[in-house]
């Protein structure tokens, strides 16, 4: 039987073409591969090889001729003894099925009402606690979770032998030797590929950046590689790891060192982003991080690594993703942070009650997920949200967050949404300009009073 | 068209000879399917065919032992039915359907088989690099014994992260093989016009890496260094380079007019260097099969390749619920 040549779409957006030239005629013995006509398309003239054997039959289609729609039979291909007969009426191309439309899971599309809050506590009341830094805390979790799991390493710049370019991983290198703390070369594009790929070859990495700043040489490996291998991949393999170091400001670094990334990561699917204020969340979230299954993005804080913090005694203490924590219970106004901005938060919330403003404040925790319900049940009560955080305004958490009240709870606001972020300016040097560049306790306080109409 | 390159005394027996060229031609029947199909519409966006380049993967796969891990970039059909991946699962994979290796999510760029320990499939130019030697990373943490062929083009040799890969690889003795498949072209831009060094294998000199050329049209030749290459890191001596000189017949993707190579240089190529014909010359000199028996041979796999396009056009689109699933673990 005939095989019919069909015009072909050369390019992923051809719809038609011209049919420039033949370079064979009717009764030429043809191999796949050979040439067999120039095709023009929108862009460029291409060749169009032929794919199988045979003996062209007819052309059905003059050279010349213009709009010939893709999947036009455009000749016949006679196989071995074949004679050339009429020319067949050319099938109608096959209709491609149509896509069925897509609809997102209930929870994303339509929210309850009512939120259902997780209330629970992070420790079982009466557990005894102790004082400890953020840093300690950080040390403990990779600790007890390499001892737990010979699958997990730690791997970074002066992880090793420095001991931590901020004494993150002290004593590590001793507890767990060289095997499984490495000291990378400063090579972070180089070194975060090689954690992805071991992550796909069945470890569980921690790779330490020494900042996030530097992150950004490995942003493709992160985001490409490994947040979106698992979708790729229709579930076969992902990457379960943790990126963690310093994020934010430090202090007097200048633009290149000081920057926050928690909106960048939060918006990416495949990834999990955590953003710790406290010790004792610094420890549960990031033994939570290394035992997930995904890829996880931890945001620490150099000014926080030597603040001290309770953290419960407890041998195994873990906090779940996606479930915030109410600092402050309050009845005026809801504040929303995460992160250092917690620190602001806090302090606004203390000199607002002199005020006799009763403020609310929920630390998120984690940005991807976030526990919205918490957030949302909160300024039902309040009628009023402040966020606060330290990265810039544009596409910030802030503004999802107040993206999200305005669909579950607009009708329940008295004021609109604020947002306090960092200015929309790269980090000054100069002292007097850093200061007035990142987010303050005072732009929270008069944020506060700018909703409640004080 | 017979390969004028005469066929050398071989000590591979007959039926690894025919094993090699069946492999060969299934892929090359595949290829020209699959750019068939993308001719009708049924395959989108980008589609990389590996037609030219058939016997740099046989090659290496037969010097490859069960557990060894391969990864490579997007021009990945090769790689996939080399390494034993089901045909049937490829195709649809191509044509976006639920029965595809990735249930249609990932397309030609982005295909993996856990089974077949193929880690992908990649798109981003080199990013497969750092990848594959992480996955070596892991095989020496666990003193498996396993390798890891990480293939990359002449192209992505440009790229920094390769270097930082090539460094660490060399510093911690990884047991990886960074083949390099150097088809001539980085899409359109010839390697001269590219790369400031005639040898790509020689950058692996500067990180202690040792390394090698070959001669990429012939499968035995790859074979060969593919064994050096392995035996080299199984002794934990660390990464080796494969610079494997290949040429692929085809446009960059589907959507390549070529105009930056003249019609007769891939014509001479087909001509004088085929791969596949090279191996079928071997075969017929050294009367371990007939022509008969040759051409039964590729009946046979085109059998397999049109099972696989009719499986990867009726093969139902995913459900659209299929959006919203494995985005996590």
């Amino acid at each position: 039987m005939a095989i019919e040549i069909l015009m072909p779409a050369l390019s992923p957006t051809m719809e038609e073409g011209t049919l420039a030239k033949w370079l064979v005629k009717e009764g030429d013995t043809v191999s796949s591969g050979d040439i067999i006509a120039e095709i023009e398309t929108d862009k460029a003239t291409m060749e169009f090889e032929a794919v199988d054997d045979g003996v062209i039959g007819h052309l059905l289609v003059a050279e010349g001729t213009e709009n010939v729609a893709v999947n036009t039979a455009i000749a016949t291909l006679l196989e071995d003894g074949e004679e050339a007969g009429a020319a067949p009426t050319p099938s109608a191309s096959p209709a491609a099925p149509a896509p069925a439309q897509a609809t997102a899971p209930a929870e994303a599309a339509a929210p309850p009402a009512v939120a259902a809050v997780d209330l629970t506590p992070d420790w079982p009341e009466g557990t005894p606690m102790k004082q400890q830094t953020v840093r300690e805390a950080l040390r403990d979790a990779m600790a007890e979770e390499m001892r737990a799991d010979e699958d997990v390493y730690l791997m970074g710049e002066e992880v090793a032998e420095y001991q931590g370019a901020y004494k993150v991983s002290q004593g590590m290198l001793d507890e767990f030797g060289s095997k499984r703390v490495i000291d990378t070369p400063i090579t972070e594009h180089g070194f975060a590929g090689i954690a992805v790929g071991a992550a796909f070859g069945g470890l569980k990495p921690i790779v330490e950046f020494m900042t996030f700043n530097f992150a950004m040489q490995a942003i493709d490996q992160i985001i490409n590689s490994a947040a979106k291998t698992l979708y790729m991949s229709g579930g076969q393999m992902g990457a379960p790891m943790v990126f963690r170091g310093a994020n934010g400001a430090a202090a007097r670094v200048g633009a290149q060192h000081s920057q926050d990334y928690a909106a960048w990561y939060a918006q990416v699917p495949g990834l999990k982003v955590v953003m710790p204020y406290s010790a004792s969340d610094a420890k549960g979230l990031l033994k939570t991080a290394i035992r997930d299954r995904n890829p996880v993005i931890f945001l620490e804080n150099e000014i926080l690594y030597g603040r001290a913090f309770d953290v419960p005694a407890m041998d195994d203490f873990t906090i779940p993703f996606g479930k915030a924590r109410i600092w402050r219970e309050g009845t005026d106004v809801t504040l929303v942070s995460f992160g250092i901005g917690m620190q602001y938060a806090l302090e606004a919330a203390e000199k607002l009650a002199e005020d006799g403003i009763s403020a609310e404040v929920i630390d998120l925790r984690t940005l991807r997920p976030i526990d919205y319900d918490t957030v949302i049940t909160s300024v039902m009560k309040t009628n009023r949200c402040v966020t606060v955080e330290e990265g810039w305004p544009v596409g910030s958490i802030g503004n999802h967050i107040s993206a999200t009240i305005m669909e579950r709870a607009f009708d329940y606001l008295d004021a609109p949404v604020i947002n306090c972020t960092g200015k929309d300016v790269p980090m000054p040097y100069a002292a007097n300009l850093e200061k007035l560049a990142l987010v303050t306790t005072n732009d929270v306080i008069a944020a506060v009073k700018q909703v409640t109409y004080r | 068209m017979a390969a004028k390159k005469p066929a050398k005394k071989t000590n591979v027996s007959g039926d690894e000879l025919k094993k090699y060229y069946r492999e060969m031609l299934l892929i090359r029947r595949f290829e020209e399917k699959a750019g068939q199909l993308y001719g009708m519409g049924l395959i989108g966006g980008f589609c990389h065919l590996y037609i030219g380049q058939e016997a740099v993967v046989v090659g290496l796969e037969a010097a490859a032992e069960e557990g060894d891990k391969r990864i490579t970039s997007y021009r990945d059909h090769g790689h996939m039915l080399a390494c034993g991946m089901d045909p049937n699962g490829v195709m649809a994979e191509l044509t976006g359907r639920e029965g595809g290796y990735s249930k249609g999510k990932g397309g030609s760029m982005h295909m993996f088989s856990k089974e077949k320990h193929f880690y992908g499939g990649h798109g981003i130019v080199a990013a497969q690099v750092p990848l594959g030697a992480g996955l070596a990373f892991a095989d020496k943490y666990k003193g498996n014994g396993r390798v890891t062929f990480t293939y990359f083009g002449d192209g992505a040799a440009n790229q920094g992260q390769v270097y930082e890969t090539f460094n660490m690889a060399a510093l911690w003795d990884l047991p990886v093989i960074f083949v390099i498949e150097n088809n001539q072209y980085a899409m359109g831009t010839s390697q001269q016009r590219s790369t400031s060094t005639k040898d790509i294998y020689h950058r692996g000199e500067a990180f202690g890496i040792p390394g090698e050329m070959v001669d990429g049209m012939d499968v035995l030749a790859v074979k060969d260094a593919g064994e050096r290459a392995v035996a080299h890191c199984r002794k934990g001596k660390g990464p080796y380079i494969l610079e494997v000189k290949t040429y692929r017949y085809r446009g960059h993707s589907m959507s390549d007019p070529a105009k930056y190579r003249t019609r007769e240089e891939v014509q001479k190529m087909r001509e004088e260097r085929d791969a596949i014909e090279h191996i079928r010359a071997v075969i017929l000199e050294g009367k371990f099969a007939t022509e008969d028996e040759l051409k039964a041979i590729d009946k046979e796999l085109k059998a397999i390749v049109n099972a696989s396009a009719d499986f990867a056009k009726e093969c139902p689109l995913p459900a659209a619920e299929e959006l919203w699933t494995d985005i996590y673990a």
